[in-house]
């Protein structure tokens, strides 16, 4: 069972749930953009939640199944087609030995998940599969994926019959929009901001900014004020934290975020609205923010946990 | 001087002490860390200790908010009680100056010292390993002697060479990586800090004892 890569025009990573266990030693986590579409690509395929798929982003993918398989795709922005024919995302299919899948980028979105059943078979790194680029270690070889790889894959859970033709209802889905409200859990370092900086973040849109990538995800709009200090000694930090520099923009850590960072934190995005932030587009989508508390996050993740196992047969 | 527990989004929270850099709080982050640590509790995923903060992640699928604060509070009064098991002891062997050491006379300069006393006030003391962080493998130590204490570069190099020994403000650090990097680059030291492959791919834990030893070039 493998996978060939037959074209890659964007950014191909192999990801798995992330890299846990060396934050401590400023090892960062890592791990899916969009842990929605990454986990239900992965439960399409048959596959453990935190089992190796690929990443795509800003860009196409065109593979050959050097076997049969079963994949699944995932995720905003991307045209699927198998073989010669034009599928859906949110699904999985049956791919015999030879044919191609071709991953073609949309105008919207920004990530796509890739499942192939069984997984993707790389040799841990600290653990883990996925691949951190500034390292450079985990995934493939530590880099992004080129014209000729050949990826392994796994034993399928099941027999490829029993794990094709499978879809998660749109209704399942997380309500991705070049216009999303994000929940926020305010704090720690709330108190460092002006009372009318911290009225004008949660009133008006911020512009997600071209330089965005796996690491950050830098806004523009209303600059916000410290009263105080801007920086203090640096502190652990995780995906979603919201820090301001001292320009007063902020910029939301990613995927690929540094363990630790010494910029006041106004706040951070809840769990369960990362996917939202994940698939804006830089440059065009607006976002809101919105004041939540952790027991309402905690819920709202837990619920869309649950809408991963509403998996259907077609 | 009790600590703050506050919510750093849905699956992490902070236990913070403040924003001193001070050794006393350092010890008892450390000190928390390691019991949390020796006292496995299920959806705590892991802990990032800081100078003055302790980060704790932990599963919201598994344990609640509450649960998780309950349990670092008892911790906590375990923490006060426990003594804190000895730090490990690690000598650094480094080459001051030269090529890969390129600041260590603009740095002498600024503080009206000479190259010698940069390297005595350097050498000269052990210092503790406050928190890891920046790049995989990257010690941030303290404290400089007051001489040693200025300001990192205005501008960022973009990229510094791995195993540079380099200051900044009461800092001092060591790259484990190519890396890009603002602070100021005295010198060089062998050691391999960050090896993923290796059994042991860190040279340095939080919490460690560091002293630098000048070793003279052939």
């Amino acid at each position: 069972m493998s996978l060939e890569i037959l074209e890659v025009n964007g950014l191909a990573t192999i990801q798995d749930a992330g890299r846990t266990g060396w934050r401590k030693f400023g090892v960062p986590a890592s791990g899916p953009m969009d842990w929605f579409a990454f986990r239900a690509a992965n439960r399409l395929a048959g596959n453990d939640l935190n089992a190796a798929a690929l990443e795509i982003g800003m860009g196409g993918i065109v593979l050959r199944a050097l076997r049969d398989c079963v994949i699944a795709v995932a995720g905003v922005g991307y045209s699927l087609s198998v073989y010669i024919w034009d599928f859906p995302l949110w699904s999985s299919y049956y791919v015999r030995g030879g044919w191609t899948v071709r991953l073609d980028k949309l105008d919207s979105g920004m990530w796509a998940y890739l499942a192939v059943s069984g997984g993707v078979q790389t040799p841990p790194v600290l653990g883990s599969a996925s691949t951190y680029l500034r390292g450079p270690f985990g995934g493939f070889d530590g880099r992004r994926l080129q014209t000729g790889d050949v990826l392994k894959c796994g034993a399928p859970s099941r027999p490829l019959t029993d794990l094709a033709a499978r879809t998660l209802p749109a209704e399942a889905r997380p309500a991705y929009s070049d216009t999303p409200t994000l929940d926020v859990i305010m704090g720690p370092q709330d108190k460092y901001f002006t009372d009318e900086s911290t009225a004008a973040f949660l009133a008006h849109d911020y512009t997600v900014s071209p330089t965005s990538d796996r690491m950050g995800c830098r806004l523009e709009g209303p600059a916000l004020t410290h009263r105080g200090g801007t920086e203090l000694l640096s502190e652990g930090m995780t995906m979603g934290a919201i820090q301001v520099p001292a320009g007063g923009q902020p910029i939301i850590m990613m995927a690929d975020c540094p363990t630790t960072g010494g910029y006041p934190k106004i706040g951070t995005v809840i769990s369960a609205d990362l996917p939202l932030l994940a698939q804006c587009v830089p440059g065009r989508s607006k976002i809101r923010f919105r004041r939540t508390t952790v027991a309402k996050a905690q819920k709202k993740y837990r619920e869309m946990m649950s809408k991963l196992e509403r998996i259907v047969e077609e | 001087m009790k600590p703050r527990i506050l919510p750093l989004g849905d699956s992490a929270m902070l236990v913070q002490w403040g924003n001193e850099m001070d050794f006393k709080v350092n010890r008892r982050i450390h000190a928390l860390a390691q019991l949390i640590e020796a006292s496995p509790f299920s959806g705590i995923v892991e802990t990032v200790p800081a100078y003055a903060a302790l980060l704790v992640h932990y599963d919201p699928l598994i344990v609640s908010f509450a649960q998780v604060k309950d349990f670092l509070r008892e911790k906590l009064a375990q923490a006060e009680a426990a003594a804190i098991r000895t730090p490990r002891r690690i000598e650094v062997p480094v080459r001051y100056g030269g090529e890969a050491g390129m600041d260590l006379e603009a740095v002498a300069h600024h503080l009206h010292l000479t190259v010698e006393e940069v390297i005595r006030l350097h050498s000269g003391r052990t210092y503790t390993v406050f928190m890891m962080g920046f790049t995989p493998g990257f010690p941030y130590m303290g404290k400089l002697d007051d001489a040693l204490v200025m300001p990192r570069l205005a501008t960022p190099r973009t990229c510094v060479r791995a195993g540079t020994v380099a200051i900044a403000g009461a800092q001092t650090g060591i790259y484990p990586l190519d890396s890009p990097g603002g602070w100021h680059l005295i010198g060089w030291t062998p050691l391999t800090l960050f090896d993923p492959r290796a059994e042991s791919p860190f040279l340095f834990a939080p919490g460690d004892e560091v002293k630098f030893v000048e070793e003279k070039s052939a």
